[in-house]
């Protein structure tokens, strides 16, 4: 029978089964973080359990750790959750890159730098951006820390099996569109809980022609659709991004690997319990104007009006979050002036997303009323950008390079949006003080963002002059 | 784990869809390395204004539902991030239940491990009990064996849940104990697949 890539990963990794219960499913790498482990390392110690598989872990530091100053951590408590997970590691024998590694980054991009991302594995941790690791074709979820106890100790976790949806991206994208602005096209054309209970494949032409950056981007914010997964099925590209990484199979292993790999795809005729549809070409780039993801249009619409909705419950949802952001309905999109601008997140801080802003960026002036930080993704991604020259760009136009981290995506460390302000964003979610108390969060694509620096408003990035650097 | 079956109190009216996470336990209180103490900041952002007072139109600063043990709300309750500080915050809060009629994944996962009871209940039956629980205020008892949520005036519903989930809440049972059971079957796994 035709199987879905979702179906054969879980089959594979099914370790016990039985009638009325989920199934017990292995788990083949495990990431962790400072902010979610705390507690789940605690309960070990406290019932006198070890963990099973440390050489199936592999934790960093990224939610907390400042992005300037290294490696000076001013609030205590912080600090505190930094020293508790190198003292963790240590204890449990888990490979840690830490603040002064030079592999450090946000979990979800150095996973797959690092090769630990394989296509077939199932991956969870502690945070809900995990689904960024589907993009090689591996199930991977975010999980609480109860979970994260349960696979320190067991290296399996008890799981309902999900149904199946297809979201196929039809067509090719237009000049100046990303997979940003794909992403967040589908969260607000089929809202923010259509994914709850199902795992996502995303098909199409337009996902076949995307990079693997691309793809993490677009996997990464499966969660903003309330999917508990999503992936995407393994090709070409797939296959060339993994060779010759560090913890990938050489030589003839790398071969075998290989057919197992591209087997993995989704058969033909497999079916899915739901299947939805969007057209690339009509996608243009995006921006949030809302208190939730969902709550985003084109760059040539409005922010809407309370008599665009039907629904008592929407109308006031709609209300609610205007108040909190500041806008009038009907105001076009492009008058929206910004205060702040973010290029950096699981979402959007690889190398690729640094390129695509610089672009925009050369030869230009970050706005006088503008604040603008650059924080990559991973020291690798810093490295590779200043080999690059990338540092330059951003710095000569005002803006700051930072060290890597999570940063302003969530204002855990010292990098704040001061309330009433606004942020262009290249992060995931635009809830209420997302980026600081008050703060007003508005995602984009990281040329969008860029474009955004350089005009101090919402500019479409395709009036903008490209420059290639 | 403490078990939880039957649970009677007023219910707390938050009228509002797509509660994220990020609201439920604001991310400057995730540094602790605890999983207790989270209660004081639940909805923090909601309840204290900016300048430090209470927000006395926000329903959970209301005298009324002070000793409030059950949360009604709307649609896709604990979207957003993993942080299973949030069941911990409304735990520790006061509240044993959560009604909605329907929960993000990560979310709902969290709560059973931490023994914080999520209700489905429909849309139109979850607009009812807002429009009683706003009105005046209204007792509702819950019995998670029989699968029920009694309101004061004597109106039922019934509610549908994991048959697996619910006998780990009424035991209170540790999930990684009982995972332990099959040991030999995770090492045959390994066994296989090394």
């Amino acid at each position: 029978m035709a199987k879905t890539i979702i179906g054969k990963i879980w089959e594979r990794h099914i370790v016990y089964e039985e009638q009325g219960k989920p199934d017990l499913l292995y788990i083949d790498l495990h990431l962790l973080h400072e902010v979610t482990s705390p507690q789940a390392f605690e309960g070990l110690r406290l019932a006198g359990r070890k963990v099973r598989r440390p050489d199936l872990c592999f934790a960093t530091m990224d939610h907390n750790v400042p992005t300037r100053n290294l490696p000076v951590i001013n609030d205590p408590i912080a600090k505190k959750q930094i020293t508790t997970l190198e003292k963790n590691c240590a204890e449990f024998g888990i490979p840690l890159a830490d603040m002064e590694h030079p592999d450090q980054g946000i979990v979800h991009i150095i996973g797959p730098e690092l090769g630990l991302t394989q296509p077939g594995k199932t991956i969870v941790c502690g945070d809900s951006h995990t689904s960024t690791h589907g993009a090689f074709g591996a199930i991977a979820f975010g999980i609480g820390t109860s979970e994260v106890e349960h696979v320190l100790s067991t290296q399996t976790l008890w799981q309902s099996k999900p149904k199946t949806m297809e979201i196929r991206i039809t067509g090719e994208l237009g000049f100046g569109v990303t997979a940003k602005d794909v992403i967040l096209a589908i969260i607000a054309k089929f809202g923010i809980d259509v994914g709850t209970g199902h795992i996502v494949e995303y098909t199409g032409e337009a996902i076949r022609s995307m990079t693997m950056e691309e793809r993490m981007t677009i996997c990464n914010m499966s969660i903003e659709a309330g999917a508990k997964a999503g992936l995407i099925s393994p090709d070409e590209t797939t296959i060339d991004y993994l060779r010759g990484r560090r913890n990938v199979p050489e030589g003839a292993a790398f071969e075998e690997a290989t057919e197992k790999w591209l087997a993995l795809a989704t058969d033909e005729g497999a079916v899915y319990d739901t299947v939805l549809e969007i057209d690339a070409e009509k996608i243009e780039p995006f921006v949030t104007w809302g208190t939730n993801p969902s709550m985003g249009s084109g760059i040539s619409d409005t922010v809407p009006k309370v008599s665009d909705f039907e629904n008592e419950s929407d109308k006031e949802a709609l209300k609610k979050a205007l108040t909190y952001m500041g806008l009038e309905q009907g105001t076009p999109l492009s008058s929206i002036e910004i205060q702040h601008v973010f290029i950096g997140s699981c979402t959007n801080a690889r190398l690729s997303d640094l390129r695509n802003a610089a672009e925009v960026t050369a030869g230009q002036k970050v706005h006088p009323n503008v604040t603008a930080i650059v924080v990559p993704g991973s020291r690798t991604v810093k490295r590779q950008a200043e080999e690059e020259g990338l540092d330059k760009v951003f710095l000569e136009a005002g803006f700051e390079w930072r060290e890597s981290g999570c940063s302003m995506c969530l204002a855990m460390n010292d990098d704040v949006v001061p309330a009433g302000e606004r942020c262009a964003s290249t992060s995931n979610r635009n809830f209420e003080g997302r980026q600081g108390a008050g703060s007003r969060t508005h995602l984009m694509s990281p040329a969008m963002a860029a474009a955004a620096a350089i005009t101090g408003r919402f500019t479409d990035v395709r009036t903008m002059k490209f420059a290639h650097v | 784990m403490k078990p939880i079956n039957e649970v009677q109190s007023v219910m707390t009216p938050l009228d509002r869809k797509n509660v994220d996470t990020d609201q439920i336990i604001s991310k400057e209180f995730l540094k602790r390395i605890e999983r207790t103490g989270f209660g004081k900041y639940l909805f923090y952002h909601w309840r204290i204004n900016a300048d430090g007072t209470e927000n006395k139109d926000f329903v959970l600063n209301d005298e009324r539902f002070k000793d409030s043990k059950i949360l009604v709300a709307q649609e896709n309750f604990g979207c957003g991030s993993s942080r299973e500080h949030a069941p911990w915050a409304i735990l520790d809060y006061g509240f044993q239940v959560v009604i909605a009629p329907s929960f993000a994944d990560i979310f709902h996962n969290n709560c059973f491990k931490n023994g914080l009871l999520p209700v489905r209940l429909e849309v139109d039956e979850i607009e009812e009990l807002l429009a009683k629980g706003k009105a005046a205020p209204y007792s509702l008892e819950i019995n998670l064996e029989q699968q029920t949520v009694t309101g004061d005036d004597g109106k039922t519903y019934s509610f549908e849940i994991d048959p697996y989930y619910k006998q780990m809440l009424l035991n209170g049972w540790d999930e990684i104990s009982l995972t332990f059971q099959y040991e030999a079957q995770i090492a045959e796994y390994e066994k296989q697949h090394a």
